[in-house]
């Protein structure tokens, strides 16, 4: 009889799990169709491009949509008979993301002569292997690297990117608070992470440095507790009229539910990790009203839509992370050899600074810096149950 | 002395939380001498059933308080079996093993259904409703206390009387605690230890499935993580007020809320579970049985 029971409430626990299963999403293996876009030339000049970043391990989700990025681009090229009468070759590189397998993958493009560089991925392994790069004077565009050192330093004078950088959320949500909301107390909260406490801290040093904010409270709080009352409570004594939080959007959500049930009428602004649709879902009614900085919208681009079809219908899936700015940065590079007619890196690097190209993500060039003009942030603001673009 | 009040409120109800978990945690140690690590998850599966039901019966159009008992009901029928079932496939085997053993099966249960969630439903946060209305009454105060932190509060301090008087005065509870002193000697004169230990996961985790639905209520959202976080709390609360003991339970899941709220409030939140742990050691170091648990005399 315990048996018959025991073997009930089994049956039970499985009918339950067959019943919410959710249908999986079809994650067909990608047969690619290989890298015959960088197939050789068979004989005469080529105008060969790296292409570097993680390939495998367990960030490769990060790095292989550049490389498909980067073959339908030149394949694109060579079919209309590629770039200053020569075909474009692609030589691709793994770092794995790590900074010291970067210097060789860096060192092994150079020995292969290759005219621009699109990668690294990640910011720790691009800066490891810059210094290799400048050496060689050849120009690298990453699709991805955001650390702001890369460009503001100006150590990097042959870098480039097609994202935007770390602090410029930041940098635009000061601004937007300064400028727009007109506010002038704030209190900036971030979940200690990495990323939440690195655009805090940003946050931070530029409302310090305009002197036109005031900020009274700076606080860190514990990602997946139980209850925000105690920091909502602090918030409101500290009399702010503006939150600026740096995280994602879990506890965004609790802490905005909590604002509007202890009555608090103050703005809250926050990040692309709140730039979900996830966080309205969640806070529901109480999202409402709350700003939050994400990529320009890019859905109604021409060449963005056109660059996600060639990727389903050449692998029957959405293309993952970067393949957008991957897509962008193959474009500039190859259309500044195109502008310079040379592969000069003094010509090279010029055009990218002043040569306007048409991309996924818009009209862009780059600043002296090197970071692209146009590939920015916006700022959208909950309307109604949805991200609406404000700024 | 607003801000003091409004801190001290935060804690009562971030401590309450605490306690509605911690008291299944201790109430099992106490008669089993097991820290059912997976007591968490059957919090999660409790507020994951809520919501399915809830759900369910939205659709069908009852009234919400309905919906809140239904839905409370049938998260304290499933989350009991999910306990029933946890212990006689993976405790009841090794009640005579090593006490590492049984522990080590905990752990192994807290992740298997973690992750069985995470498969069967989903690893994203999904909203919860608000299943507690607004009282009418509350209306003056709700700004700094709601109505669904007074119904888990005075939840709390409800099911901490009633277990009190359940294990005092009726005859399972004399078992239970006869269960506790000594499991041979029990089974000597005619109770049925099985039974017992089975109904101690029972209640353990109806009080767990009952929390689940507070908590997840005051919360909004839920995930298959949830049970993770807040059982290392209650855990922790349990063993603050000494582990074994109900009133002591709840005693440390209020301290530990409590610290966290004033450190918060008046030092920085930065430093919440800093002051929360540092606490916790020093309790110990002065009162190494927490502070209402017995100090065990060894039998020599």
């Amino acid at each position: 009889m315990k048996k018959l029971l025991l073997f009930a409430v089994l049956a039970a626990m499985f009918v339950f799990a067959g019943c919410s299963q959710k249908p999986k999403e079809e994650a067909k293996p990608a047969e690619a169709p290989a890298a015959e876009a960088a197939a050789p030339a068979a004989t005469g000049d080529v105008i060969k491009i790296g292409v570097a970043g993680a390939h495998s391990g367990d960030l490769a989700s990060y790095g292989l949509p550049s490389v498909k990025a980067a073959e339908f681009v030149v394949k694109d090229i060579n079919d209309k008979g590629g770039l200053l009468g020569k075909k474009v070759e692609l030589v691709v590189v793994d770092d794995v993301c790590k900074p010291e397998v970067a210097v060789s993958s860096a060192n092994k493009l150079v020995s292969e002569h290759v005219v621009a560089v699109l990668g690294h991925i990640c910011s720790g392994a691009t800066k490891a292997a810059m210094g290799t790069y400048l050496a060689a004077k050849i120009p690298v565009m990453s699709p991805s690297a955001t650390s702001p050192e890369l460009t503001k330093s100006g150590e990097y004078p042959n870098f480039f990117r097609t994202i935007a950088p770390d602090d410029s959320q930041a940098r635009l949500e000061i601004d937007y608070i300064t400028n727009v909301l007109k506010l002038k107390k704030i209190a900036i909260i971030h979940d200690k992470g990495d990323y939440g406490k690195g655009l805090a801290e940003f946050a931070k040093g530029f409302a310090e440095a305009d002197k036109k904010l005031d900020i009274v409270l700076y606080e860190g709080i514990t990602p997946g507790a139980v209850d925000y009352s105690a920091i909502v409570q602090k918030i409101k004594q500290s009399g702010a009229e503006v939150v600026l939080y740096g995280g994602y959007h879990p506890e965004a959500a609790k802490i905005v539910s909590l604002l509007a049930k202890k009555k608090l009428n103050v703005k809250f602004v926050s990040d692309d990790g709140v730039k979900d649709d996830t966080f309205i879902k969640v806070a529901g009614q109480y999202a409402e009203g709350v700003y939050a900085t994400g990529p320009k919208d890019v859905s109604k681009n021409p060449l963005a839509i056109e660059a996600t079809k060639k990727h389903k219908d050449a692998y029957g899936e959405d293309p993952g992370a970067f393949y957008l700015n991957a897509y962008t940065a193959m474009l500039a590079i190859t259309n500044a050899i195109e502008k310079a007619g040379s592969t000069d890196y003094d010509k090279l690097t010029n055009a990218l600074r002043t040569e306007d190209v048409e991309t996924p993500i818009g009209k862009i060039k780059f600043d002296d810096k090197g970071d692209a003009i146009g590939a920015e942030f916006s700022v959208y603001q909950v309307q109604n149950g949805a991200y609406v673009e404000v700024q | 002395m607003d801000y003091f009040l409004e801190l001290f409120l935060g804690g009562l109800t971030r401590g309450s939380i605490y306690a509605l978990i911690a008291l299944g945690y201790t109430m099992v140690y106490g008669i089993v001498q097991l820290i059912n690590f997976a007591h968490g998850e059957i919090y999660m599966i409790g507020a994951f059933t809520a919501l399915i039901v809830a759900s369910v019966l939205t659709i069908l159009g009852l009234n919400s308080v309905a919906i809140l008992v239904i839905a409370t009901a049938a998260a304290i029928v499933y989350s009991s079996a999910y306990g029933y079932t946890v212990e006689k496939i993976a405790y009841k085997p090794l009640r005579n093993a090593p006490r590492l053993s049984p522990l080590i099966s905990a752990i192994g249960m807290s992740i298997f259904l973690q992750n069985y969630v995470l498969l069967a439903q989903t690893s994203d946060f999904l909203p919860f409703p608000r299943l507690i209305p607004e009282f009418a009454f509350m209306e003056p105060v709700s700004h700094i206390f709601s109505s669904a932190e007074l119904v888990i509060v005075a939840t709390t301090m409800i099911v901490m009387v009633l277990l009190t008087l359940f294990i005092k005065f009726t005859n399972i509870g004399k078992a239970m605690r006869a269960t506790a002193q000594d499991k041979t000697m029990a089974l000597l004169i005619g109770i049925d230890v099985d039974r017992v230990i089975s109904v101690t996961f029972i209640i353990g985790s109806s009080l767990a499935a009952l929390g689940g639905v507070l908590i997840a209520n005051h919360i909004g959202q839920i995930n298959f993580y949830i049970g993770f976080i807040a059982g290392i709390k209650a855990f922790t609360a349990a063993v603050l007020g000494g582990i074994g003991s109900i009133p002591g339970a709840v005693l440390g899941a209020l301290i530990l809320g409590w610290t966290e709220s004033f450190a918060t409030g008046y030092v920085s939140s930065d430093y919440e579970d800093v002051f929360a742990f540092a606490l916790l050691v020093l309790i110990l170091i002065f009162r190494p049985a927490g502070l209402l648990g017995k100090a065990e005399t060894k039998k020599v």
